[in-house]
């Protein structure tokens, strides 16, 4: 229990650098996309620091876990873990989002260390990560695939394409992570396209659905994952209810800061994630 | 017409796939629900455990490409050209494009060899969009033949390659296997007074241009073009400086494919007159393939007239 604890704590304050460097990250460039990155900050840290078997050193390791961050655009918060966790060095967070920086406004697996698939266009992760799922069926691989959508993401027809698909082959190597922070660009995503009931479209498509009541909790998230990774025969979906702009009070739940609609604010932003 | 292969394209390709499948443990096909009509169900039965087939999801098909293709495999995704090019274009150009991913694209049924299924089958804008994405290969092969090598050369090249097929047997070109080198074009027959520049199935239409305007004293030579992207640039411009005039013959609107190609070259290396063989910017209906081909301009007729044109720009260029 005490090392549980001790594990947790450590997490949580790897999750707290990876949240400031994300908002360090978006204030340096002056944009962004501060409310999906800030979202999943615990997600990806809880993968990166914890869950992924993975290797800094050998970032196409055949054998390596991998990642796909469907919801692009929250690549701020991919790009802190995987530097923080060492496969590239914090400098290039000054040149996140800038000509001639490695880090592109959506992630681009031929330029950074440790990305797995370049994404952006939103519906096309699930997919790409149920193809590595089967490569690693058909090469006799034992990793596992993880992939994070947008709860928006969810309104393209591709994610169910891939839903039905995944359950019709029994991918069970694959776990889906939905970073359901219910707001999306233009607004709340129940006012834009409501997805609800979004468990019981999962399930209905074949899916074991694991409800994470709080997607911050370090614990929970942990607890979610172990369960998904003991799911036979089907593959398995985390919905983690999370809070846009997480941790940045006058962000949180704003689909005005889905991306950066204030540069003024930014280094307020930065003051009080870094305070405390 | 000359003699029909006795293989069409697409069986040609299953061959060619069961081929390079037989060598490369880790070469897969894939299909969204028309592998009857692309034929990946003749690799379907001798590999059953290396094809996938998606449903009637082109685009989940393409990104799954991707994702395979990431882990090391050589995935060839297949269905109409027109659901490629267009349905699944954002996947192709996203994840299989901007990522250099090994993934091979058959898209069948290119041009109007979907000939009675009509123009919503019908593939004519498929090469211009295929053509404009960066790392792209794009490969036209003109017979069964041909389709066969360039199977085995755009499996045997690492990243993003589009070939495109004919469903239907055309007509012979290529007498024996030749190697396919991807970049190349090369001549068929010589000529002095201009060069017709084709690819797929109007390289047979072509020569048989060539005939008749050689019965008349017009001495034509005639190349083909399998690999649009990246272009013969070389192989232009030789025929411009030496022939001083270019018919371009394709199965593909007049935008954006061989003629749009061709010009751009000529344009930038040694202005002679180019003139376009192509579909005049317009759907077609449902028809025999053939006949589609004769009524929307595609004819050796065709070709022939636009050699006609072609001269005569010759002629008052030097007046």
């Amino acid at each position: 229990m005490g090392e549980d604890a001790e594990r947790i704590a450590l997490l949580e304050a790897q999750a707290k650098a990876v949240r400031r460097a994300v908002v360090e990250m978006i204030a340096a460039a002056g944009s962004g996309h501060p409310g999906g990155g800030l979202s999943a900050v615990e997600i990806v840290t809880v993968l990166y620091f914890r869950v992924l078997r993975v290797d800094p050193t050998r970032p196409r390791w055949e054998e390596r876990d991998r990642f796909v961050l469907s919801k692009g655009h929250g690549s701020a918060a991919l790009y802190a873990a995987l530097s923080l966790r060492g496969f590239f060095s914090p400098e290039e967070f000054r040149r996140f989002r800038q000509t001639g920086g490695l880090l592109q406004g959506h992630p681009d697996m031929r330029k950074v260390p440790g990305v797995d698939m370049s994404s952006g266009s939103l519906g096309q992760g699930l997919s790409a990560a149920l193809g590595m799922a089967l490569a690693a069926r058909y090469l006799g691989r034992s990793y596992r695939t993880y992939v994070l959508l947008g709860d928006g993401e969810c309104q393209e027809g591709q994610i169910w394409e891939a839903a039905m698909a995944a359950a019709h082959w029994k991918v069970d190597n694959l776990t889906a992570i939905l970073d359901y922070n219910r707001v999306q660009l233009d607004g709340p995503v129940g006012d834009i396209m409501e997805l609800e009931p979004l468990a019981a479209k999962w399930q209905a498509f074949g899916w074991e659905v694991i409800d994470c009541p709080d997607g911050h909790s370090i614990g929970g998230l942990l607890h979610a994952l172990e369960v998904a990774r003991t799911v036979q025969g089907r593959p398995a979906i985390i919905i983690a209810r999370t809070v846009k702009g997480k941790g940045v009070s006058f962000m949180e739940h704003q689909a005005a800061w889905h991306g950066v609609s204030d540069p003024s604010r930014l280094p307020e932003a930065v003051r009080e994630v870094c305070g405390g | 017409m000359r003699p029909l292969d006795r293989l069409a394209m697409r069986d040609a390709f299953a061959q060619a796939a069961i081929e390079a499948a037989e060598r490369l443990p880790n070469l897969i096909v894939l299909d969204a629900d028309v592998s009857k009509s692309t034929k990946s169900s003749v690799f379907a039965q001798v590999f059953p455990n290396r094809f996938l087939n998606v449903g009637i999801a082109e685009q989940n098909m393409v990104s799954i490409a991707a994702g395979l293709a990431a882990a090391g495999m050589i995935p060839v995704v297949n269905t109409f050209s027109m659901l490629l090019s267009m349905r699944a274009l954002d996947q192709i150009r996203q994840s299989v494009a901007y990522t250099r991913l090994n993934v091979k694209i058959m898209g069948h049924y290119g041009g109007y060899s979907a000939g009675p299924e009509g123009p919503t089958h019908h593939a004519i804008e498929d090469l211009g969009i295929i053509r404009s994405l960066p790392n792209m290969t794009l490969l036209v092969p003109c017979d069964a033949t041909e389709a066969r090598a360039a199977f085995h050369a755009a499996v045997a090249s690492d990243g993003p390659c589009y070939l495109r097929l004919c469903r239907n047997p055309v007509p012979r070109v290529l007498e024996a296997p030749q190697p396919f080198v991807i970049g190349q074009g090369y001549q068929l027959r010589g000529g002095w007074d201009l060069t017709i520049v084709a690819m797929g199935v109007m390289v047979a239409r072509a020569l048989e241009a060539a005939d008749l305007l050689s019965a008349r004293g017009i001495d034509a030579r005639v190349v083909a073009m399998p690999s649009l992207k990246p272009l013969d640039r070389a192989l232009v411009e030789r025929a411009a400086r030496e022939t001083g005039g270019i018919v371009t013959a394709e199965e593909h609107n007049i935008y954006g494919g061989l003629g749009s190609a061709v010009a751009e070259v000529v344009a930038e290396t040694a202005p002679v007159p180019v003139e376009r063989v192509a579909i005049r910017d317009c759907f077609a209906e449902s028809g025999d393939y053939f006949e589609l081909l004769d009524k929307y301009g595609l004819g050796v007729r065709d070709i022939e007239a636009a050699a006609e044109r072609v001269l005569r720009r010759k002629m008052d260029a030097r007046v």
